[in-house]
């Protein structure tokens, strides 16, 4: 059998490269690597050898000309210095082959600005969405109940009952569409996989600090169609064991924490569908 | 020709940043605006086609779901004023730097020399507002004008003259472009040695202008200058070097100086060094009475000091103070001072990952309404800017901020304090060598890597060794870019696991001059060429490149043979990297600008040149007013202020600003308790996340303690850093502390009267920290000082309190086995450790009442030592179910939060509280608000009483009330009745809303 393989860019502001690849390990892959952007555009490490790509947290380039936005452009019009292609074009391959993304924050934003989300109609170019200043007007470290659309086609989220506890930690994080036909449709094929809700998980809420930034619809995370392609704003990584929940030394809780289902779920997926 | 590029937000979309301006401009100007509107300006000065210059408009420059863009004209519409701003000439412009390079990969064509992109924001006001009132808010709230430049127009004007014309911020090189040195005639008077280094910003005394005057005369340092072609007057590259090598801030003279103390029974004591006589003295004699247990690897020698984890890894901590920066702007000020320090701990032994930063800031009352001295900046503009700039610098760095403070006295309008600690962790080992251990070969090159040189940060180490004042040079200050470092620190951590450098070290104060200074010292010279390094524009000096404090730059020692891969890796990360010149053995810092020497020093004369300074000092205690307490029946008031006091409220909407879970490693967070909102003690965190080992770091401060005696203020904050600690289970068999001295100017002299009380305040601080650190086995391993914190205009002189923060870093072997503050069950059992007496001299509860009092709090280390001990084997049996240490506000404020923190009333018997002191002293407002040290409220489940009392003993242990299920917090008096009685919400809501507006 081969082996399940992970992949974790790294580079020019990313920071959560660490503990998204220790999620990775817990998940279940057999193989997962910290790549520095370097070694992706000088070709040394190539996207086709994995099976999951993990865009994670950070300030991308300080999020100077809005979140995410310059490496949006860079990985738009970089070159591969030893292959004669853009680093664009192993992306797209790699969505084609029915790999799996997931974004969380500051990847997330990427992948909206770059139009990987919400990839209808097999479009992984066209920005259709945004995430801009929380409502607020300031970064903010808190925790959040994210209600899970158990109708979405994700991949990651499967066998999650009602919702999971997250930290969320940014500053730009509020969703926005760019038409109420965007959003009709992300809620009607039901990519809206997590929405901001109260403890209890039973419904959306706009309520700060509930919903820290005033996203659209309390959206926290999309999925594309495929449901292999997903973003959210909180950090699933940032939870996988006990110790790192706000309340442990008060609450009876599992050993792992509520996040690493996701890493599982992408575990499981490769190693049935992707070789 | 330059062309802007705008970009704007399109209708209906919620502008937050607008917002907020409204918001502040309501608040702090108290001027009505009906909206404010703002959008991003990108002037654009390279040769561009309009085609590439619409596709950076349309690509990278806007967000087509939100924004619309222009090129070369105007968006602005509906709107009554218009202000403009950017960045003045030379300043770090990030948002710049990035668009540049996003328009060279848009072209695929980099930029050539000259060309650049700046950016600006535009404001859009709404409203009625005077010329006056739009000036007001340019300066007041939207620009800095030390570092900034703003235009205003009004709707008219705007129309009439096509909006704001592109404004290139470009340094020109001067009329001249004279690069070349200069040679400083120093055969002169007196009065003329001391205008040279006042008009140069030297900051060097008469007695050092003639030490220099003397090394010059020296005919065999002359002949030897002759050889290198070089006059008998030093260069103006050497003066400067010698002020920043000699300077306070890099050479510690105080601290180095011969102390001649009297104390106050008239017992005289000359002291060599402070720094030898009692910081160094504290580590050697701590490891030794630590023995075969001595966990310290690295100190004092390096950026930061360096103590064992485990087997496999070192950890590294530095504190850092960057308080005359942020005195003038105050968010790059203290962004410079969070980035700045992350280049310690990397920068220290072979390099270290970064894993926290802790934060701590004195400040004025944001809420001041006085008149201010001119040129200060508002304590509410501080605090603002000084809050971004390190949520910026930390946020965007990636390090988690895991804990600190915010200290409020109204002398700290004179100078803002601005603390900013970073730990990192290395392996035990690399390469086969220990990673705190580092050495330079001659021959070895010198190397510079990250940002480019410019004229920022000129005389930044020498300003800092003056008081503030109204001719505080601007170049002192420099903004950060965190992201730059982080992509030099991504480079370099993977250089260091190739084995690709030997040494390294950080430009900080003194730049290149500071740090191949010290490099040279390690092998016994250098010779480097100035005109090799990369400047930001042309134009610099060879004086000026050689101390410049631009950011964000390491310096290493590379060997010949692993230079080619060195540069090769940094290329491929973006990261750049040059060769300065060699590390020598000659005895001689020899610098060249091309072909020409401009300095050459004697190492000897550079390190060793300068006779310690003479300091005399006085210790007469001051006595202040007894603080008549009025005795009630019911303090439920006096509680509720205190809650709500600037030192005691909750700092929750500053701290929810800053990341402090990011790497993943947060175990104990700064908030505790059922709401997320209780104040925790100290942070846990996992550096290593497949294992539980945590780091455990506090810190202490409390200057409000050194108006009546500097010793106790430096033995409580020792004490509280260490009760923190301990209280959320950090070991004592593994724990360093760290000083941070701000202190006012203790040097007698003309502007400084009451120089030897001062210093002899520095002294008793210096006397504590030996006895406290030694009985609590706690060995330093770093620190630092900053000596001239006061302001002076001529009439008016602020001097902050003498303030020490300590921090401490230690371990917990099982993080899983930490104790947070918040009370966990009805029905747990409610213990007070320590004893109370009536210690309310400098308490919060006397400045309540408008007192200072005499009766400061003594720390008793030995008791306080032993009940440590005896609590850290409870925490790890694991019978405690919370513990809160008592601090500002004593008992009362303490109970309160661990109640509202954990939703669980509290009720106590003050009559049960161990007291230590006379019976006609006792009494209910000295058990609510002493401020005694060593105190930690404690809850233990039923069932464990019995074991936790065994462990704890009968010294100053007393069980005093137990966890209800009602909401509430009972005290009881002595005498029997209720003298505290209120609902946790209303307590909650006293202690949240002081600031969670700002």
């Amino acid at each position: 059998m081969t082996k399940t393989r992970a992949i974790v860019i790294t580079g020019n502001g990313t920071n959560c490269e660490m503990e998204a690849a220790h999620a990775c390990r817990l998940g279940g892959f057999d193989e997962t690597i910290i790549a520095h952007i370097a070694e992706l555009l000088s070709g040394e490490i190539r996207l086709d050898d994995f099976h999951f790509l993990n865009l994670t947290g950070g300030f991308l380039d300080g999020d100077d000309l809005g979140s995410a936005k310059a490496q949006a452009n860079r990985l738009r019009y970089a070159r591969v210095d030893e292959l004669e292609e853009h680093l664009l074009e192993q992306l797209l391959r790699f969505i084609n082959d029915g790999k799996l993304i997931l974004g969380v924050c500051n990847g997330f934003q990427l992948m909206v600005k770059m139009g990987m989300l919400p990839g209808f109609d097999g479009d992984y170019l066209a920005q259709r969405t945004t995430l801009t200043f929380n409502d607020c007007g300031r970064f903010q470290d808190r925790w959040t109940y994210l209600k899970v659309d158990p109708a979405s086609p994700s991949v990651f989220t499967k066998g999650i009952e009602k919702g999971i506890y997250l930290p969320m930690r940014h500053g730009e994080g509020k969703f926005l569409c760019d038409s109420a036909a965007t959003l009709e449709r992300i809620e009607q094929e039901h990519l809206a996989v997590f929405k901001y809700s109260g403890s209890d998980y039973a419904a959306p809420t706009m309520e700060f600090p509930l919903n820290p930034n005033g996203a659209q619809n309390a959206i926290a995370g999309i999925c594309d169609p495929s449901g292999r392609i997903m973003g959210l704003m909180p950090h699933p990584e940032a939870f996988v064991h006990y110790t790192q929940h706000p309340r442990w030394t008060r609450e009876q809780l599992p050993e792992e924490g509520d996040g690493l289902i996701l890493f599982r779920n992408a575990a499981g997926y490769a190693r049935k569908n992707l070789k | 020709m330059p062309i802007r590029i705008e970009a704007a937000l399109k209708d209906g979309v919620r502008d937050a940043r607008g917002e907020r301006i409204k918001r502040e401009i309501e608040h702090f100007l108290h001027l009505q605006v009906e909206e404010v509107r703002t959008m991003d300006v990108y002037t654009v000065d390279a040769a561009l086609s309009r085609q590439e210059l619409e596709q950076a408009a349309a690509g990278p420059f806007s967000d087509p779901v939100i924004q619309e863009w222009s090129v070369d004209r105007p968006l602005a519409a509906g709107f009554d004023v218009a202000v403009e701003v950017g960045f003045r000439p030379g300043v770090t412009d990030n948002v710049g730097r990035t668009a540049r390079e996003a328009v060279e990969y848009l072209t695929g064509r980099p930029f050539v020399d000259g060309e650049g992109v700046y950016y600006s924001v535009q404001y859009l006001f709404k409203g009625a507002l005077s010329v006056s009132e739009v000036e007001k808010i340019a300066t007041g709230l939207l620009c800095n004008t030390l570092i900034q430049r703003y235009s205003i127009m009004s709707a008219p004007e705007f129309v009439a003259r096509r909006g704001f014309p592109a404004m290139v911020p470009r340094v020109d090189a001067g009329t001249s472009g004279d690069t070349t040195m200069r040679e400083i005639d120093l055969e002169v008077s007196d009065d003329e040695l001391m205008r040279i280094s006042k008009d140069g910003v030297l900051a060097l005394t008469l007695e050092e202008m003639r030490i220099i005057q003397a090394h010059y005369r020296d005919p065999q340092v002359v002949a030897e200058r002759q050889k290198m072609g070089l006059g008998a007057k030093p260069t103006d590259v050497e003066l400067e070097c010698l002020a920043q090598t000699w300077s306070e801030h890099c050479k510690h003279k105080i601290f180095a100086g011969t102390v001649h103390y009297e104390d106050e029974n008239g017992n005289k004591q000359e002291i060599k060094s402070l720094f030898k006589s009692f910081i160094q003295a504290t580590t050697k004699d701590v490891r030794q009475k630590l023995g075969a247990k001595d966990f310290c690897l690295s100190v004092f020698k390096d950026n930061a000091g360096v103590i064992r984890f485990n087997d496999q890894h070192s950890l590294v901590f530095k504190v850092e103070t960057h308080n005359s920066p942020s005195a003038l702007d105050p968010y790059g000020g203290a962004l410079t001072g969070i980035v700045g320090v992350n280049r310690d701990p990397f920068g220290t032994g072979k390099g270290a990952r970064l894993i926290f930063n802790t934060d701590v800031f004195c400040f004025a009352d944001p809420f001041y309404e006085k008149p201010l001295p001119s040129r200060l900046l508002h304590p509410r503009r501080i605090y603002e800017g000084v809050v971004e700039g390190v949520e910026h610098g930390g946020n965007k760095s990636g390090i988690p901020t895991v804990n600190g403070s915010l200290v409020f006295d109204e002398r700290f309008c004179g100078k803002p304090l601005v603390f900013c600690g970073t730990a990192g962790i290395m392996p035990a080992m690399i390469g086969g060598e220990p990673s705190h251990e580092k050495s330079i070969k001659p021959g070895d090159l010198i190397v510079m890597t990250g940002g480019r040189i410019g004229k920022d940060g000129i005389h930044g180490a020498t300003f800092s060794s003056e008081e503030l004042n109204e001719n505080s040079p601007v170049t002192a200050v420099q903004i950060g870019d965190p992201i730059t470092q982080k992509r030099m620190f991504d480079f370099l951590i993977r250089a260091r696991d190739k084995g690709l450098y030997r040494f390294i070290t950080d430009n900080g104060a003194g730049g290149l001059s500071s740090s191949i200074g010290e490099m040279a010292g390690e092998c016994g010279g250098c010779r480097m060429d100035l005109s090799r390094a990369p400047l930001k524009y042309p134009g610099l000096n060879p004086w000026e490149i050689l101390i410049s404090e631009a950011q964000e730059r390491m310096s290493l020692a590379v060997p010949p043979d692993r230079i080619d891969e060195f540069l090769a890796m940094s290329k491929r990360f973006g990261v750049e990297a040059t060769v300065l010149g060699e590390f020598t053995d000659s005895g001689v810092f020899h610098i060249l600008y091309g072909e020409q020497t401009v300095a050459w020093l004697p190492m000897e004369f550079m390190h060793e040149g300068l006779p310690p300074m003479q300091l005399p000092a006085k210790w007469t205690p001051p006595t202040h007013a007894e603080p008549v307490i009025e005795v009630k029946g019911d303090y439920t008031d006096d509680l509720k202020q205190l809650l709500a006091a600037l030192n005691i409220c909750s700092k929750e909407s500053v701290v929810r600003r800053y990341d402090h879970e990011v790497q993943g490693g947060s175990v104990v967070k700064p908030f505790s308790g059922v709401a997320n909102d209780g104040p925790s003690d100290a942070a846990v965190v996992r550096p290593i996340l497949d294992s539980f080992e945590g780091v455990v770091t506090a810190h202490g401060i409390c200057p409000r303690y050194s108006d009546i005696d500097t010793y106790h203020m430096t033995a409580n904050a020792i004490d509280e850093a260490m009760r923190n600690y301990v209280a959320v289970g950090g070991s004592l068999d593994l724990v360093a502390g760290l000083d941070n001295f701000c202190w006012c100017d203790p040097v007698l002299s003309d502007k400084t009267p009451d120089g030897p009380y001062k210093m002899a305040q520095l002294v008793r601080s210096n006397q504590a920290l030996y006895d406290v650190c030694l009985a609590y086995n706690l060995p330093l391993i770093s620190g630092k000082d900053s000596m001239k914190n006061d302001f002076y205009d001529g009439s008016t002189k602020i001097s902050i309190p003498p303030t020490l923060l300590f921090s401490v870093i230690g371990k917990i072997e099982d993080a899983r086995k930490a104790v947070t503050m918040d009370v966990k069950r009805p029905g747990d059992l409610v213990y007070l450790l320590g004893c109370t007496a009536n210690e309310l001299g400098g308490s919060e509860y006397a400045a309540l009442k408008g007192y200072v009092g005499n009766r400061v709090p003594k720390v008793d280390v030995a008791s306080a030592y032993g009940r440590y001990q005896a609590y850290h084997r409870a925490v790890m049996e694991g019978l405690v179910a919370s513990c809160h240490d008592l601090s500002d506000g004593g008992l009362a404020v303490a109970a309160a939060e661990s109640a509202f923190a954990g939703g669980l009333g509290i009720s106590i018997d003050l009559s049960r509280v161990a007291w230590k002191g006379g019976e006609e002293e006792w009494s209910d407002w000295a058990l609510l608000f002493s401020e005694s040290a060593s105190r930690l409220l404690v809850t233990v489940r039923r069932e464990n009483a019995e074991a936790f009392e065994a462990i704890m003993g009968d010294d100053c242990c007393a069980r005093v009330g137990v966890v209800t299920e009602e909401p509430r917090l009972l005290m009881e008096a002595i005498e029997g009745n209720t003298v505290i009685r209120a609902g946790l919400a209303e307590l909650k809501e006293a202690w949240q809303s002081t600031l969670r507006e700002l």
